[in-house]
């Protein structure tokens, strides 16, 4: 065979040395007992072994001490793991803020990138060392999962609904990605390659790549071609809510609930409109489900976040979309104070 | 415990529970516990050899990292026909069904099961729902997993999902009729002077077995149910394409199916827990820790499904009670494998083959154990989640675990039920083989699982073929130590030694009457007058 | 635990003489049980941990149903006003009097009146079949509307045609399923009937007659559940 024997992944993200450590922890302390129980059987064993058949030894009840420190003792230790487990948890789901974004769609069998300039990938992921990347997921068809073991990271990629995941990679490199949620026939086909570039690298992939238009102006155009702007507008015309500013706000709903307007909702307000009717407004929107894809859902998403973002960053196509006069002056994106 | 009853006198020609009738209908008809457990032993075997087959084939698929056994199809098939057979039809039978069935109403003093019909009814319907996947594997299979996630199980394969999931339908309820006969039959069946915290503790295992076979089984029944509808009828209960939730039918799914983990180990902690003080001659230490201890994990067992979601998208805090919960769930079991160590201190430890199982058990378990604390921690699981590692976990739990136990319970209770005594040499040889193979072919499972190698691949990349390697060979050993138990039992039926009525110098009720017991169990109904466990000169005599 | 020590009656079916596969004829001690109250017993808690199933097995429904109904609130009202809501407050009534009849034959059974017995045990009988009946119409009614999911549904509102299908598929689902327990009910009913006829019950033997109304009345007790959630939730709309 001529093989090499692993017995241990790379560590390529800022998290997968936080992982690891729990991980030898929890090994150090399996050992210790794995070893303290198997020497009490095998010492107790020879030991006490039946040394003649007539043997009787006396009865032990057993010990209320014995019993209270063997449960209380790994009580307090898997509560240790509990907690620094729950502490990787946290910041494996805390995004940070200058995450680059990059949505990912599974489906039988392959995986489709998109980033946020418009270049696309198919099964390859490239990113830069040292930035983190936020990963926006869903999925075609059925549950697949993107798993990166050498950036510890593992993500269930759900039909109907976001998920989302990030990452930091800490070295340059080509890094198995698979599908670990079984997915069908081809399941273990599903797999790909990160690569980890450095800045500049990455830079000059980025330049190199045949880079349409961006997401968000691609979701621009649908936003007009789907003549959503006949209502979502920012005048006293609108019939529905007004959609700039709104990304990552509060939305007041008409039955009294409240959410914030992040990725899911955007979605389900274009798939579902009549879910969460924004108060003061009528369920008359019509559902697109069937209309539109979910790489046209994921532009039509970006462009509503590029409706929040400083005007600087703001894709040029949007100008055409929403006469200049209302950017001059973008009325304050509270819903209750739009007409009915 | 010694009880008040007519010393059995060993006598050569009399009347037995396997000689009172003859013929095939005699079997067939029978509302003889004892005689039913022997059905459902015979059954179940044959679902353990050709789930253990479809294991054999798995591993030699894996021999090569491409795949070129079979087809990528075929290989999905196998790997789902394994979980389904060996889960459904063996491993959740297999201690409580054969063992329980037999010795339950004997250990509580009764002459059977409180409902007997229902007890050859229950094993009916394991067989025609046995029929029905039998005829799902015959026709082509079922491409799944045995976890039939959705939607791919309701809109994308294409293979024999409603007939597989009849079958299991259908065993669910042999499963809740077993478990609803046992629970009736400690309460009510009790022998005069057997109360509560006089129970061995394979009754007390039994018991809360019992309770999570009657409160989950019926989740996963509509479970099944919904994922049939939504395929037949297209009644979009989990399929976002007909507005469903894919989350919610994991969320009903694990609601069983965490709790039938403790269904298939259980039992088989009842089986070591006999084990130990038999073979150690000494009552076992911490009687009612050890029986509450079953208790409590029947009662956790039903809060932590969600540790099988950590990646599914749930949210954070859902996360973190289900990881804590799973934390505690653990508790009960380390303080099992406590007090049964503790049991052999100042003991009098026989070697016997059934305690070779038990060392094994506690052994293997452990490791088994101590693994699944890596994946109640989420940090961890999010790395090692649905690879190797969780194979090798689960593994270690349910081949290491039950397995070992169901082996070392038929070992030692194999002259009462049969009346013969299983060639000792033997049998210490096939223990030792099946401990070997099963390390080998498991361990490695867990260094794949932590370098990302994931579950239910049919190809693999080069750098994890060594290692799969070392597992395939393991599974080789492993299968021929399954073989040899096969043919000795068999062998030792027609020429095995004649056994005493107590072997081993056991307290139990069941070794108080005959080896094979009459059908009635005991010649005069016992009445109970002592604790458990107390060994006096009486048991040490019987064996000496 | 009353049970710890069962009293130690003279088994008129003990181990002696009785045939070892012996099966009792009804009314009889069978041969495993030591006394005729431990047999009741036995009886009794064996329907009690079967109910304990059966709520589990609804329980998954419900839950479904609960998820759905909070994710589609708005939708899930205005499916609901689909339902003939007179229909439906019949068929309460009908369901709530025929628990009134169960209890009544259980009541004779026990005091040993047999012709009582026969006559509850027939309006029982009559009442569930009308539920069925009433049932069937509006089932039918639902097909006319094209309201069965799959890929004849139909409904009036588009945007909220995704939800309403979910919310007749868990309305089918869940009466569906109570109407097979209903029919299940009928079955044991009728040989109840049959037994009842040959004299089989007397004050000392009547814990089928017990535990089938057991039965009887937790398939009600399902009912007073669905009703409002399927039928009423929608009414402040109007």
């Amino acid at each position: 065979m001529g093989q090499t024997l692993p017995l241990f992944p790379d560590q390529a993200s800022t998290m997968a040395g936080r992982v690891d450590a729990l991980y030898f922890y929890l090994l150090a302390v399996s050992v210790f007992f794995a070893t303290l129980i198997a020497l009490s059987v095998i010492v107790f064993a020879i030991r006490y072994r039946r040394r003649s058949e007539g043997e009787l030894p006396r009865g032990i009840e057993g010990s209320l001490k014995l019993e209270l420190a063997w449960t209380v003792i790994p009580l307090f230790i898997s509560l240790s793991f509990f907690f620094w487990g729950a502490k990787i948890f946290f910041a494996m789901n805390r995004v940070p803020d200058d995450a680059i974004e990059i949505n990912v769609i599974g489906k039988q069998w392959m995986w489709k990138v998109q980033h946020a300039d418009g270049q696309r990938e198919i099964n390859e992921l490239h990113v830069p060392v040292g930035r983190p990347v936020r990963l926006t997921m869903t999925s075609e068809d059925v549950i697949h999962d993107f798993f990166v073991p050498a950036f510890r990271m593992k993500q269930d990629v759900v039909p109907g609904q976001y998920t989302r995941t990030w990452f930091e990679a800490s070295k340059p490199g080509r890094y198995h990605i698979f599908c670990s949620q079984y997915c069908g026939t081809k399941h273990s086909s599903m797999i790909g390659w990160v690569h980890a570039m450095e800045p500049g690298d990455f830079q000059a992939w980025l330049a190199g790549g045949a880079a349409s238009e961006s997401l968000a102006s691609a979701g621009a155009k649908l936003f007009q071609r789907h003549a959503c702007n006949t209502c979502h507008r920012p005048d006293s015309l609108a019939r529905g809510p007004n959609l700039e500013g709104l990304f990552g706000k509060q939305v007041q709903l008409a039955d009294g609930r409240t959410v914030v307007a992040d990725e899911s909702y955007l979605r389900e307000s274009i798939l579902t409109p009549n879910n969460k009717i924004v108060a003061g407004f009528q369920p008359i929107m019509p559902t697109f489900q069937g209309l539109v894809s979910e790489e046209e859902l994921l532009q039509l998403v970006a462009y509503v976040k590029s409706l929040s973002k400083p005007a600087a960053a703001a894709p040029p196509q949007s100008s055409r979309v929403l006469p200049p006069s209302n950017r001059a002056a973008p009325p304050t994106p509270s819903q209750k104070e739009n007409p009915k | 415990m010694s009880a008040v009853v007519e010393e059995p006198e060993p006598q050569e020609p009399r009347d037995n529970y396997l000689t009172s009738r003859y013929g095939v209908k005699s079997w067939l008809l029978t509302r003889d516990h004892k005689r039913i457990a022997l059905l459902y032993l015979a059954s179940i075997n044959v679902f353990f050899f050709l789930g253990g087959l479809f294991a054999l084939l798995i591993r030699l698929e894996l021999l090569t990292p491409e795949g070129d056994l079979v087809q990528a199809e075929t290989y999905n098939k196998l790997f789902t026909m394994h979980g389904v057979t060996m889960i459904f039809f063996f491993m959740i039978p297999a201690v409580p069904a054969v063992l329980g069935n037999f010795f339950i109403p004997m250990m509580v003093g009764a002459k059977d099961l409180a409902f007997p019909r229902l007890n050859l009814l229950s094993w009916y319907i394991y067989l025609v729902g046995a029929l029905f996947t039998f005829w799902a594997i015959v026709h082509g299979g079922v491409d799944t997993g045995w976890t039939f996630y959705t939607p791919y199980s309701t809109a994308s394969s294409n293979s024999h999902v409603i007939a597989t999931a009849v079958g299991i339908f259908i065993t669910g309820f042999s499963s809740i009729l077993t478990g609803l006969n046992f629970l009736v039959t400690i309460h009510t069946m009790r022998a005069p002077g057997m109360t509560w915290f006089r129970l061995p503790l394979f009754v007390w295992a039994h018991y809360a077995t019992s309770l999570i076979i009657v409160l989950g089984t019926p989740v996963i029944a509509v479970t099944i149910l919904m994922v049939g509808a939504e395929r037949i009828f297209h009644l979009g209960f989990f399929d976002p394409a007909l507005g469903g939730d894919p989350i919610l039918f994991q969320h009903l799914f694990w609601f069983y199916s965490h709790p039938a983990v403790y269904i298939m180990i259980l039992p088989a902690m009842g089986v070591i827990s006999e084990l130990v003080t038999t073979f150690s001659r000494k009552n076992i230490f911490g009687y009612k820790f050890v029986a509450f201890s079953s208790i409590a994990i029947a009662v956790l067992s039903f809060l932590v499904w969600g540790h099988h979601m950590f990646v599914s998208g749930q949210s954070v805090y859902a996360g973190l009670i289900f990881s804590i919960l799973s934390f505690l769930v653990a508790i009960p079991s380390a303080v099992k494998i406590f007090n049964w160590t503790a049991t052999m201190y100042k003991g009098s430890v026989s070697y016997r083959t059934p305690m070779l199982y038990a060392f094994g058990f506690i052994g293997l378990f452990t490791i088994g154990g101590l693994t699944g604390l890596f994946l109640a921690s989420l940090g961890v699981d999010v790395h090692v989640h649905d690879t190797y590692f969780i194979i090798a976990h689960f593994h270690y739990i349910m081949v290491g675990g039950t397995i070992m136990g169901y082996l070392g319970g038929v070992h030692y209770w194999w002259p009462k039920i049969s009346g013969k005594l299983y060639p000792e040499g033997w049998a210490r040889f096939a223990a030792l083989v099946i401990f070997i193979g099963f390390n080998l072919t498991f361990f490695p499972q867990f260094i794949l699982g932590y370098l990302g190698m994931p579950r239910r691949y049919h190809s693999y990349p080069d750098e994890f073929q060594v290692l799969n390697v070392m597992s395939t060979a393991g599974a080789s050993i492993l299968g021929v130590g399954y073989i040899i138990p096969l043919i000795y039992m068999v062998w030792s039926m027609r020429y095995g030694r004649n056994a005493p009525a107590n072997p081993w110098g056991s307290t139990g009720l069941e070794w108080k009457t005959t080896s094979p017991p009459p059908t009635d169990n005991f010649e005069t109904p016992p009445v109970v007058t002592e604790d458990p466990y107390i060994y006096s000169p009486e048991e040490v005599e019987i064996v000496g | 635990m009353a049970d710890a020590a069962h009293e130690h009656a003279p088994a008129r079916g003990g181990s002696g003489g009785l045939p070892p596969q012996g099966s009792a004829p009804p009314g009889r001690l069978q041969h495993h049980f030591e006394s005729m109250a431990q047999q009741k017993e036995a009886a009794s808690l064996g329907m009690w941990v079967f109910l304990v199933t059966e709520i589990l097995f609804f329980g998954g429904l419900f839950l479904a149903y609960t998820i759905y109904r909070w994710e589609f609130s708005r939708a899930f009202a205005h499916a609901s006003q689909h339902m003939d809501i007179l229909l439906g407050t019949v068929n309460t009534a009908v369901l709530i009097f025929s628990s009134l009849t169960m209890a009544m034959a259980v009541h004779s059974a026990e005091t040993g009146r047999k012709k009582l017995l026969i006559g509850f045990l027939v309006a029982t009988m009559v009442l569930g079949a009308a539920f069925l009946g009433i049932k069937a119409v509006e089932y039918t009614d639902h097909f006319h509307h094209h309201l069965f999911p799959g890929p004849g549904f139909h409904y009036p509102v588009p945007a909220d045609a995704r939800a309403a299908e979910l919310f007749f598929s868990l309305y089918f689902a869940m009466t569906g399923l109570h109407a097979l327990h209903m029919i299940v009910g009928l079955g044991i009913l009728t040989t109840l009937l049959v037994m009842a006829k040959r004299g089989a019950f007397t004050p000392e033997y009547n814990t089928p007659v017990e535990i089938s109304g057991l039965y009887w009345h937790f398939v009600d007790i399902v009912w007073i559940f669905l009703f409002p959630l399927l039928y009423l939730i929608g009414r402040h709309l109007h």
